[in-house]
């Protein structure tokens, strides 16, 4: 049985005037024990919001609509916050975006960790201690019994990061979602970190879900790549089939992108347009209106998932293509 | 363990904790230094008054009328009353170092029952919101549209016809806390919530959350003590507005009875002799009880200005 599994999950946001707002529609992917899946997409694509309906800590006036998330079998859409509890930090932990605001500014290193493990487990304030400083030491943290009196406002940002890293290691959770954790760090430190949060999944076998925009960041941890656009997949596979034969047009976008795509001097080959507001979403394939694949069904009906030989992909495009292949092949 | 300590200066450079900066931000400052040396000052008479007092205020010889309206020393050169005595033949020392010791505890319990009230209020109203959050505000918003003194007036007005002046006198001190203290928890109440709104938009809440940190534990370990500066020059304010208070209803004749006075009570027995040519009763208590005030307003001001973050991170 796969680690986690999510089906048909949707998220709305609810509206005082009108219909409620779409922001995921129909989500579906599994992931295994000890895998690294990337969640790559523009802003407002939904990775985050789909980071936070896992952990179900959707901000008002978000809710989940339908789909089910389950987590070793374990169904998590329909627990009450009290069992939540027991989920969140133990089960699955969270890393977020800039290390500079996830700590509490107040708070020693060393309470917000023991604060942790004994909100989770009955365990004397020594034993929390130990365990919290061999997490730290666990992260690489030079003198980790002296960074455990310290506050945050001493460490750089690297070291927070391996600090709310290390916070997220605590109770050996089984899944960590990381919601752009490099984004605020600068390169040199954000190659380290990556390279600390991979070693760690491989070392405990503990399953990860990147949430990111950057390409650079998903070709060197995640094993699969899933593309979100509008709330939506449009791409599902291995992430160096993905990265060396984009199949969806938007995917394809995102790559050409890339500076090192372009010629020194050139412009960079942008996708033209925006992602459509959440209340504007255009019928059919959401990406039709930027797509220059766009034909007249894209408009009308929005394609199905389907197979293409490298990843998973909904585009009329590819249908279409592969059932040109499939007749050629019948010609032959 | 010793090569542990071996670090980069910029790592082991000393923690300045909020309490740390405070005292040495207060070092260069010689009118804080005062308005600190003073409130210690109260406070420790305020505790050993028994023990500083020439005169047990208990005592049966105490109030003796032969010794009723003395000048204080320097006048009559009697040595006996160095403040001189009150129209009971009370040595006018003792009594204020009682009055003191009377007005502080009355003031530190109202602000208590503030505290307890307001932060709990106000850390709830805040973090849950909604509907609440709501209630929980109007209600708040009833409180302070009474008058703190209206409030208190009939309350211990309504008390003393009720069970009478007998009662009345065995429970002035806790009603006066009572009253003083439920009135104004709205202060704190207001304040920790718009903190806590602030705050618990931040991230590490977030954090907080996802690590499985129940909703309690949110609000005491993780929002309460980023509520913290505001609370305490609140506290300093608010410990010298109910001692003003208090002063004003035992002036009113609705505060401390007459056999154990505050200072209130004291200015207002000590004010029917002002223009008999008995100025010390009256004088001396006011002296006690503006200094103390002006004492615990700079004290509050000079921390608010001092725990703005904005002026402690920069180290300044």
């Amino acid at each position: 049985m796969s680690l986690l599994s999510v089906s048909h999950l949707s998220v709305k946001f609810r509206q005082r005037h009108g219909d409620d707002l779409v922001a995921l529609q129909d989500v579906n992917f599994s992931l295994e024990r000890g895998e690294r899946l990337a969640i790559v997409g523009e802003s407002g694509a939904g990775k985050s919001v789909l980071g936070y309906a896992l952990v179900n800590l959707l901000m008002k006036p978000g809710y989940i609509a339908g789909g089910s998330v389950q987590l070793a079998g374990r169904e998590l859409t329909t627990l009450s916050a009290k069992q939540w509890q027991g989920i969140r930090g133990q089960r699955i932990a969270m890393i977020f975006q800039d290390p500079m605001v996830t700590l509490n500014p107040v708070l020693s290193i060393g309470e917000q960790m023991v604060e942790a493990i004994r909100s989770h487990t009955r365990i004397a304030r020594r034993d929390a201690k130990k365990l919290a400083i061999e997490k730290l030491a666990h992260v690489r943290i030079s003198a980790p019994a002296q960074r455990f009196d310290q506050y945050p406002h001493e460490l750089s940002g690297g070291m927070r990061q391996r600090v709310i890293i290390a916070i997220a290691l605590l109770l050996s959770p089984d899944l960590i979602i990381a919601d752009e954790p490099t984004t605020a760090l600068d390169v040199t430190i954000q190659a380290e970190i990556l390279g600390l949060l991979k070693q760690i999944c491989e070392d405990s076998g503990v399953a990860l879900i990147l949430i990111t925009h950057d390409f650079g960041v998903v070709s060197r941890i995640a094993e699969r790549t899933l593309v979100m656009y509008a709330g939506r997949i449009v791409e599902l596979g291995p992430t160096l089939e993905i990265i060396n034969d984009p199949q969806h047009p938007y995917t394809q976008g995102l790559l050409n992108a890339l500076p090192q795509m372009a010629l020194p001097g050139q412009r960079l080959n942008q996708i033209q347009g925006n992602m459509p507001p959440l209340n504007e979403q255009p019928s059919g394939c959401a990406f039709h209106p930027r797509c220059p694949y766009a034909q007249e069904k894209c408009r009308q009906q929005a394609p199905k998932f389907i197979f293409s030989g490298v990843s998973s992909v909904a585009c009329y495009a590819i249908e279409d293509m592969l059932q040109a292949c499939a007749i050629d092949e019948d010609l032959d | 363990m010793n090569s542990l300590h071996r670090l980069p200066v910029e790592v082991s450079s000393a923690r300045v904790t909020r309490v740390r900066h405070l005292l040495i931000a207060m070092r260069g400052d010689k009118l804080a230094l005062f308005a600190l040396f003073m409130f210690v000052f109260y406070c420790l008479v305020a505790l050993l008054a028994p023990l500083l007092a020439p005169y047990d205020v208990n005592g049966t010889a105490f109030m003796n009328l032969e010794n009723a309206e003395l000048a204080p020393a320097w006048q009559t050169g009697d040595q006996r009353f160095l403040l001189g005595t009150d129209s009971q033949g009370r040595d006018l020392l003792s009594v204020i170092l009682y009055g003191t010791r009377l007005s502080l505890t009355i003031g530190v319990g109202a602000v208590l029952i503030q505290v307890l009230l307001g932060v709990g209020i106000g850390l709830l109203s805040g973090y849950m919101g909604g509907r609440l959050d709501a209630f929980l505000m109007r209600v708040a918003d009833i409180q302070l549209s009474f008058s703190t003194m209206m409030v208190a007036i009939v309350v211990l007005a309504v008390f003393q016809t009720l069970f009478g002046q007998a009662a009345y006198q065995q429970l002035a001190m806790l009603m006066l806390i009572i009253v003083l203290g439920v009135a104004e928890w709205p202060i704190f109440a207001r304040t920790v919530r718009a903190c806590v709104f602030a705050e618990k938009e931040k991230e590490y809440i977030d954090a907080a959350r996802v690590l499985g940190v129940s909703k309690v534990r949110i609000m005491l370990r993780h929002l309460l003590p980023n509520t913290l500066s505001p609370i305490l020059v609140i506290v300093t304010i608010q410990i010298a507005n109910a001692i003003v208070a208090e002063a004003a209803l035992s002036f009113l004749g609705l505060g401390m009875p007459p056999n154990q006075p505050s200072l209130g009570a004291l200015i207002s027995s000590g004010f029917n002799y002002l223009f008999a040519g008995a100025w010390w009763i009256a004088v001396f208590p006011s002296v006690t009880l503006i200094l103390m005030i002006f004492v615990m307003n700079l004290l509050g001001d000079w921390l608010r200005d001092h725990l703005n973050p904005q002026v402690t991170r920069d180290g300044r």
